[in-house]
């Protein structure tokens, strides 16, 4: 790597973001073709979703209570005592726009993206992957679009679950720990909140499922030199998906409307 | 019929690949030898499109693989079965599964067809009682008479295989051989044998072709082969180490 010009980790950027991008293309392109794998797709719909409830039960969790600690901390020190009820929209708002959402995209990521690398990578490794090739079966189709759909599909459910724990969590800290008025918090959080809110966080999850299943899906397939190419696989899987998640949510925040109120 | 025209496929400076002439007719079985890593394996997986040549032609009945799109190449792809080197079995899959693979998605068979034809696929090979089991349950010899039931269970027109005795025992490796010469009597199977097992290649070919620096440098029947003045294919066949062969 220390010998490789600029130019040519440019070049070398732009060949994997073409690859990537050839891959997120054909996968598209099968999406609605014949067989259609269904089997494979129930499989990873509970691989992805069922099977994660308990990390992202947990993430949302404490990503609910330290939010809620320090949301209910800035207020009681900065505003003043009684101002705590105002608590309640900013973690909703904060929590289903932007915290759940990123914690549950890196946490699959981590859980799933990781999992599909490998899993194909050995495929590939043991030529299970020309096998299906020989078998007159697309690998795109059978691999990578129902793990694409799957992740499309449950990384909203799963944020939709993480918002509820999140929001109760810091609802539990503040009204029962802290003993925040329970029906201005309420009173205040629904006044403030947009149903909007939560779709944007929802919208996101979207659109990082499929970067997480194409990553994972693309590092698999690439995979080359036996274990050692499988474990690298795997790790540039996680480190990709979730600058990629990063990046793209800061994006994606700039461009979705704050509200759909106006203003 | 396979024709393969001016084959050239390199792997970074190493060119694999340099000119490969080679024609296949329809219910023959070449065997192609040569040495490990002179291109064999290469040049069966251009057959069958998993990789694509720097340049040059394959045609497959008539039809021309190297410019086509993936749907159309799948379409061609079926008329082949491939016996991998390392059997390939899809590990998540019992035996059964394995077999019916090809069979559940691309043919408009029932089930109740399926299950008799993965049944008789492998019944062929002698594994009848293996159906439930898992590939990690299985001997390396067991997995390579799985990978031929599936490879046969689609009945394919053209037959590819990349290895057949290797890591299994003579007498299954008899067998395995039986198994190819009965396919193409009784159902008229082209066959692509890819072997340096010169006791197998005699017993199987209808013609062998050596592939030695990336080119096909001789074509003929098992005696014109044993026959051979070239001293190349002389070193081969009889495994010795001095000759014109350095390079291992």
């Amino acid at each position: 790597m220390a010998n490789l010009s600029p130019n040519a980790l440019l070049l070398g950027a732009f060949e994997q973001l073409g690859a990537v991008g050839w891959l997120f293309f054909k996968t598209m392109k099968n999406l609605f073709r014949r067989p259609r794998e269904h089997h494979t797709l129930l499989q990873q719909l509970e691989e992805i979703g069922v099977r994660s409830l308990p990390v992202v039960s947990l993430t949302a969790a404490f990503g609910g209570l330290v939010f809620g600690f320090q949301t209910y901390t800035g207020f009681h020190r900065y505003i003043g005592p009684g101002s705590e009820t105002f608590a309640g929209p900013i973690i909703t708002l904060g929590l289903a726009k932007e915290l759940i959402p990123i914690l549950v995209g890196l946490m699959i990521s981590g859980r799933v993206g990781s999992s599909m690398a490998a899993e194909i990578g050995t495929m590939k490794i043991t030529e299970q992957i020309d096998a299906l090739h020989s078998l007159g079966a697309n690998p795109i189709r059978y691999l990578v679009v129902p793990r694409t759909l799957a992740a499309f599909f449950m990384l909203p459910c799963l944020v939709l679950y993480g918002d509820i724990i999140g929001i109760l969590c810091g609802y539990f800290y503040n009204v029962v720990l802290m003993g925040v008025n329970r029906v201005m918090y309420v009173q205040n959080t629904l006044m403030y909140l947009e149903i909007w809110d939560v779709a944007t966080g929802l919208i996101k999850s979207c659109v990082f499922g499929v970067v997480i299943a194409i990553v994972g899906c693309w590092q698999g397939m690439e995979t080359e030199g036996g274990a050692e190419g499988v474990g690298r696989a795997t790790t540039r899987t996680v480190v990709i998906s979730s600058i990629s998640i990063l990046i793209l949510n800061f994006f994606i925040s700039k461009l979705l409307p704050a509200s759909l109120k106006g203003g | 019929m396979i024709r393969i025209i001016d084959l050239h496929k390199s792997f970074g400076p190493k060119d694999v690949l340099r000119g490969v002439n080679l024609t296949i007719e329809k219910g023959e079985t070449m065997v192609v030898i040569g040495q490990s890593g002179s291109g064999k394996s290469v040049l069966i997986k251009h057959l069958i499109g998993l990789l694509k040549p720097d340049s040059g032609e394959i045609y497959i009945d008539d039809v021309e693989i190297t410019g086509l799109d993936d749907d159309e190449l799948m379409r061609v792809t079926r008329k082949f079965g491939l016996l991998f080197q390392g059997a390939a079995l899809f590990d998540s899959m019992t035996v059964a599964e394995n077999v019916r693979f090809g069979l559940e998605r691309y043919t408009r068979l029932s089930e109740e067809e399926i299950c008799k034809r993965a049944a008789e696929s492998l019944a062929l090979v002698g594994l009848n009682e293996a159906e439930c089991l898992m590939p990690f349950e299985l001997s390396g010899g067991m997995k390579k008479r799985v990978g031929l039931a599936r490879a046969i269970a689609y009945r394919p027109e053209i037959m590819l295989y990349d290895e057949p005795s290797t890591g299994i025992d003579p007498i299954r490796a008899d067998a395995i051989n039986d198994l190819i010469n009965k396919l193409k009597n009784d159902l008229g199977i082209t066959s692509v044998v890819i072997t340096h097992d010169m006791v197998s290649s005699y017993k199987i070919a209808d013609r062998i072709a050596m592939l030695y620096g990336g080119e096909i440098i001789e074509v003929g029947t098992p005696e014109e082969i044993r026959n051979s003045s070239s001293a190349i294919i002389q070193q081969f066949i009889h495994g010795q180490a001095e000759g014109p062969i350095k390079d291992w």
